[in-house]
């Protein structure tokens, strides 16, 4: 009433007005009054509602499927808990050990100007101020590599880096070795070696390949700016002057010069195949621009044209001292010894420059003259150490262009294998093998060597042949290692012996029986399987039977030592005799083994029958197997294996599982294993190998 | 040891001086010297450095050695599983119901025919008494809080009760009565939320601040024994009832969801606390089944050992394993999964066991039976129990482990599965296998003379849920 008063106060609604807004709105108005004829006309009867029983039944369907996937949400997180190595009980523990400062002071703000100035340098440094503990930078990091990664790629960096340091001592130990033979034997090896690497990288990395080739063009280069080997130094003089009298000198002048030759032989660079014909032509007509002048002597190395034959330059590079090749790295190598040697080699190349090309024709102008000049032999030696390094170095080259050149076959397809083998093997993956390797072989080979030279000392003291013979001697030793080179000493791996399953063989027919009757026959013709048979009884009999044991020691109340005995009043005594077994089951039958070997004392205690998630007797006896002990295994170790599945709190009140872990749970589902650095507050599901991990992500 | 330690630094020092004189003679002469820092203990606290070393071959017969460890492990396990810690004594007729504390591990209720009693359990003695019913004390339950407690009784009442003592001078009343139209027969409180549920003639769910339920289910049974809340997904319910059937309820739903029948009756159930779907009923066929509550069909283990009916079960906190109580006299604990117990405790004097509780600490198990007792037993039987030192509880879980390891081995099997049983369980036991065996070869014999297929083989899970009604 009051409101209708308050209206009529104000403007008076009429039904006018009332039609009036149905006015506005024809088209509802039609749309109603359609509706009212069509349930005018419509004379067929609603359907009689379910029966209460029914209608119940269907909301209970409902209803129970409803609950049922709800519940159904807990399954991960049951089969989870199943699975979990070790659950803690209370499930909701917070973890023990002081909180991080962020936590604590979470509502607290820079008060002071200090403190104010202290949080704005921060804030423009992009350091973390709360709770994200790490940088945006550091966090970007983290998420590039993940724990179990970084983990991986520490072991190997770690591998690398042992194994580098047992490298590093090894050439350490190897350098302060004084004998010269032994070093010789290395370089050689090392020499060696390094060939057969080349020859690996033309096939594999032929643009590695050829790098090498030119580092080995520019030795050729400087050998041919240099003096050396041209047989110009003091030396060289001397053993001119020698040369007449004495063989070994001429033929170590000669040796100079092939040298000489080896290392200004011109290299041809395989990068086209048209060049190829160039390269052969190269490789028969040597260079001849450092040569001296054609003298048709065969003593005389002076009086000598051609400087060296085929045959004879492979002599020669067998006996050059090998040295480790430079471009390889020889990463022990002390540096006191190189700069010794840099030091002589500078002399040398002093003198030789004093003396120059004039001097050396003078020599050979008055070399029948042959003035006697006494030079010590140590200065021979120290000349011939300090162009031992660079020569070898270089010889190496050669021998390797050598190489090169008898497999003309590798460069040619070098396009071929090349590509496919680079996207295999990253060039860091294959190096690390290769140090390996080469590490190993290393101390085979130098194993032999030593042998082998030890062999070669003893035959030429021997022979009593002088120390300028060495040379032939090694030679010979050479020669005799060649002979005797056993594959099974060469190949330190074993071949890998391919298992292949055995091919189903078709089922025979009943008809094919015989026949495969009488191939069998035929095949175990020579088996004689009943003396087999008695043989095996035998043996088993023998075996059965006890032994004497012999409990005498030596030395106890008489004179020990090598080659003395025992007494034999001793030994009788404390020999003891075991009473013979009980018959065997199957004395009388004869053929029959009945084996003796089950023990029915040891049988109590031996599981007879497979337990039951075991599908193979080998699984079970490996758990078996594997001692759990602190006696064999770490304190670490043991803590880890012996770790109960369920461990409890003392006096903790256990609660029911929450749903907030479940919604928890779930979230991590989705996640992943995401790096979560925040601390655990809530009540959440602990699984110690969950924790342990956030523990070492936070320390990371 | 220390003496040893001395003597070799002074060795290394011998050498030193040794070393110098040599240098004087040029003469050449290796020395072993040992880094004191290897085996000198820092101070006199600290443990002795014991140089270990692994190699297998130095430590020979590891499986023989370890296999013996592990037998004297079993047999140590036997000769101090003594797993009954104290009885409480004080009630005047039996004990019909228990409680537990959510909050305190130490306070434990239990209603006995006549009245009703708080114990702490620490001091193993009575805290306070009272007299709640005429009557049998049929259910009591704490609240969640641990401020009050529910009873029910015969007398159609529900009371509840302030946990604290009332003061001196004050009068023992109940906070809150509420006067039901039939008896109820098992009460239980909601996890979260001031709700409870009662069931006699049928399942009511009431409001802490209402008199009358602000629900009821009833499905065609007349009488239900008991119900309870799923402590996972809290709105659950699950009762049994006296058709041999179990009913499942949602709160929020109008009507229940679905009932499985079995062939016998079903006494008390128990939800998983740490496995929302699973929930073990106590049976009066001697057997427990544990039930995936989405597949009512058939239980997915039948927990069998007793030899009477099983009265009552309750999980572990942890929820691996429950305990039951039987009409047998007896207490047996099974882990969830296995359908044998894995250890069965008895004692004398204890008569029907009635009601049983898990201790919220994973620790305890309490028994209610017939004659006026509650008896506190320790969960593992051969636990040591207080504070171990961490070398002890390094030793316990290693010789854990080795039993573990060689459980299969015949010898350790059968020391750590022997038990002894009073006679008359022994021979009940014996005799049912007796019977079990007669069934089963006249199963097996009437399948061989019956037309093939005509038999189907039927599970031993199977055999015993008649129907699930939708």
């Amino acid at each position: 009433m009051c409101l209708n008063n308050k209206l009529s106060e104000g403007d008076k609604i009429n039904l006018s007005d009332l039609i009036g807004t149905l006015d506005k709105t024809p088209s509802a108005l039609i749309k109603t009054k359609k509706q009212l004829k069509n349930l005018q006309h419509n004379q067929s009867t609603l359907e009689t509602p379910l029966t209460r029983k029914e209608t119940e039944k269907i909301q209970r369907e409902v209803a129970f499927e409803k609950t049922s996937k709800e519940v159904s949400r807990w399954q991960s997180v049951v089969l989870q808990n199943q699975k979990a190595e070790q659950l803690v009980f209370p499930l909701n523990q917070e973890p023990s050990g002081p909180k991080r400062i962020e936590h604590v002071v979470a509502g607290w703000k820079a008060q002071t100007p200090l403190e104010q100035e202290i949080f704005s340098l921060l804030r423009m440094n992009k350091q973390p101020l709360h709770d994200p503990v790490l940088t945006p930078t550091e966090e970007a990091s983290l998420r590039a590599m993940s724990l179990e990664e970084a983990k991986i790629r520490r072991a190997e960096l770690q591998k690398t880096r042992v194994l580098q340091s047992y490298y590093e001592a090894k050439a350490k130990r190897g350098k302060k070795i004084k004998s010269k033979k032994y070093h010789r034997v290395q370089k050689k090896v090392m020499r060696k070696e390094y060939l057969k690497q080349f020859d690996e990288m033309v096939k594999t990395d032929p643009a590695a390949a050829l790098e090498e080739l030119k580092k080995m063009e520019l030795s050729r280069m400087k050998e041919r700016m240099s003096l050396k080997h041209q047989n110009s130094g003091k030396w060289a003089k001397s053993k001119a002057i020698m040369a007449k009298y004495d063989d070994g000198a001429r033929k170590a002048m000669q040796k100079q010069l092939e040298v000489n030759k080896d290392l200004t032989q011109k290299l041809v660079i395989p990068a086209d195949e048209d060049e190829e014909d160039e390269e052969e032509s190269a490789e028969t007509l040597p260079d001849f621009v450092n040569d001296v002048e054609p003298i048709l002597d065969q003593v005389n190395p002076w009086m000598r044209g051609k400087l060296s034959t085929e045959p004879m330059m492979e002599e020669s590079n067998r006996l050059d001292p090998p040295v480790w090749p430079r471009e390889v790295g020889k990463p022990g190598e002390g540096q006191d010894e190189q700069e010794e040697d840099e030091e002589q080699m500078e002399e040398t190349e002093e003198e030789s420059l004093l003396r120059g090309f004039e001097e050396r024709r003078k020599l050979r102008q008055t070399e029948d003259k042959a003035e006697i000049l006494e030079i010590s032999d140590y200065d021979e030696e120290a000349v011939e150490i300090s162009d031992d390094d660079e020569e070898a170095g270089l010889s190496n080259f050669t021998s390797l262009f050598h190489g090169l050149v008898n497999h003309m076959e590798p460069p040619a397809d070098q396009p071929k294998a090349g590509p496919g083998l680079r996207q295999g093997e990253s060039p860091a993956l294959l190096e690390e093998g290769l140090v390996r390797v080469r590490t190993l072989e290393d101390v085979e080979l130098l194993s032999q060597d030593i042998s082998t030279s030890d062999t070669a000392l003893l035959t030429t003291q021997i022979l009593g042949t002088e120390e300028t013979d060495t040379q032939s001697a090694t030679q010979q030793a050479d020669k005799k290692r060649k002979k005797m080179i056993d594959p099974n000493e060469v190949l330190t791996k074993e071949a890998k012996v391919i298992e292949m399953p055995l091919a189903p063989t078709a089922v025979e027919d009943v008809e094919d029986k015989e026949e495969q009757r009488v191939i069998i026959k035929e095949a175990f013709a020579g088996d004689d399987v009943v003396s087999d048979f008695l043989k095996d009884k035998r043996k088993q009999e023998e075996a059965g039977r006890p032994k004497v044991i012999d409990l005498t020691l030596p030395g106890w109340g008489e004179w020990g030592g090598l080659g003395l005995q025992p007494s034999r009043s001793k030994r009788k005594r404390f020999r003891v005799k075991v009473a013979p077994p009980p018959p065997r089951q199957d004395q009388k039958l004869p053929n029959i083994i009945i084996a003796e070997k089950r023990d029915s004392s040891i049988a109590a205690h031996q599981v007879c029958q497979l337990p039951f998630p075991f599908e193979k007797p080998i699984q079970f006896e490996r758990t078996i197997r594997s001692p759990v002990g602190r006696t064999w295994n770490t304190q670490n170790a043991v803590q880890k294996i012996t770790a109960p599945k369920v461990v409890t709190q003392l006096g903790a009140i256990i609660e029911p599982i929450a749903r907030e872990d479940l919604i928890k749970d779930n979230r991590q589902a989705v996640t992943g294993p995401s790096i979560n650095l925040e601390s655990d507050q809530g009540p959440q599901k602990k699984r110690r190998s969950q924790q342990k991990k956030q523990h070492k992500r936070k320390k990371n | 040891r220390g003496m040893l330690s001395d003597s070799r630094v002074f060795d290394a020092y011998e050498n030193r001086k040794s070393k110098s004189f040599i240098h004087i003679h040029a003469m050449k002469v290796k020395v072993l010297s040992r880094n004191p820092d290897d085996y000198v203990r820092e101070t006199k606290l600290d443990i002795q450095r014991v140089p270990r070393n692994y190699d297998p071959s130095l430590h020979p017969f590891e499986v023989p050695r370890e296999y013996t460890r592990a037998l004297n492990a079993t047999k140590l396990e036997r000769v101090f599983a003594k797993p009954f810690l104290a009885s409480l004594d004080g009630h005047r007729d039996g004990v019909n119901c228990m409680a537990k504390h959510p909050k305190s591990l130490s306070t434990m209720l239990s209603g006995s025919c006549d009245g009703e009693v708080v114990w702490n359990l620490t001091k193993r003695e009575c805290v306070r008494t009272l007299q709640a019913h005429e009557g049998f004390v049929r259910g009591m339950v704490v609240r969640f809080c641990g401020t009050s407690f529910f009873t029910v009784g015969d007398d159609k009442t529900i009371k509840q009760w302030k946990m604290e003592t009332p003061g001196y001078g004050e009068e023992e009343e109940p906070l809150n009565t509420i006067l039901g139209k039939s008896v109820f027969t098992s009460i239980d409180h909601h996890q979260k939320e001031g709700v409870f549920v009662t069931c006699g003639q049928q399942v009511d769910i009431w409001d802490e601040q209402r008199s009358s339920p602000i629900r009821s289910f009833s499905w065609g049974v007349d009488s239900f024994s008991c119900v309870r809340f799923n402590p996972v997904e809290t709105e659950l319910l699950a009762s049994c009832a006296s058709d041999r059937s179990i009913v499942l309820y949602d709160m929020r739903e109008a009507t229940p969801l679905k009932k499985v029948i079995m062939n016998m009756r079903s006494n008390t159930l128990c939800w998983n606390p740490m496995e929302a779907y699973n929930f073990t009923c106590s049976n009066e066929d001697y057997n427990l089944y544990t039930y995936d509550m989405r597949y009512l069909d058939r239980p997915f283990t039948v927990h069998m050992d007793h030899v009477s009916a099983v009265l009552d079960v309750d999980y572990s906190p942890t929820g691996k394993e429950f305990v039951s109580a039987s009409f047998d006299k007896t207490i047996r604990i099974f882990p969830k999964d296995s359908g044998h117990s894995r250890d069965v405790y008895h004692t004398k004097r204890m008569q029907h066991v009635i009601s049983i509780k898990w201790s919220s600490d994973n620790k305890y198990i309490l028994s209610a039976s017939d004659e006026m007792n509650i008896r506190l037993w320790k969960a593992n039987a051969a636990e040591k129990l207080g504070l171990l030192a961490p070398r002890e509880k390094a030793a316990v879980n290693y010789s854990q482990k080795l039993k573990e390891k060689f459980q299969h081995h015949p010898q350790i099997c059968r020391i750590s599965r022997h038990r002894h049983l009073p006679k008359s369980i022994y021979s009940q036991t014996k005799e049912l296998r007796v019977m079990k065996e007669a069934r089963r070869r006249k199963e097996r014999n009437v399948r061989k003379h019956s037309k093939p297929g005509s038999m189907p083989v039927v599970t031993e899970k199977e055999k015993h849920v008649v129907t699930v009604v939708k």
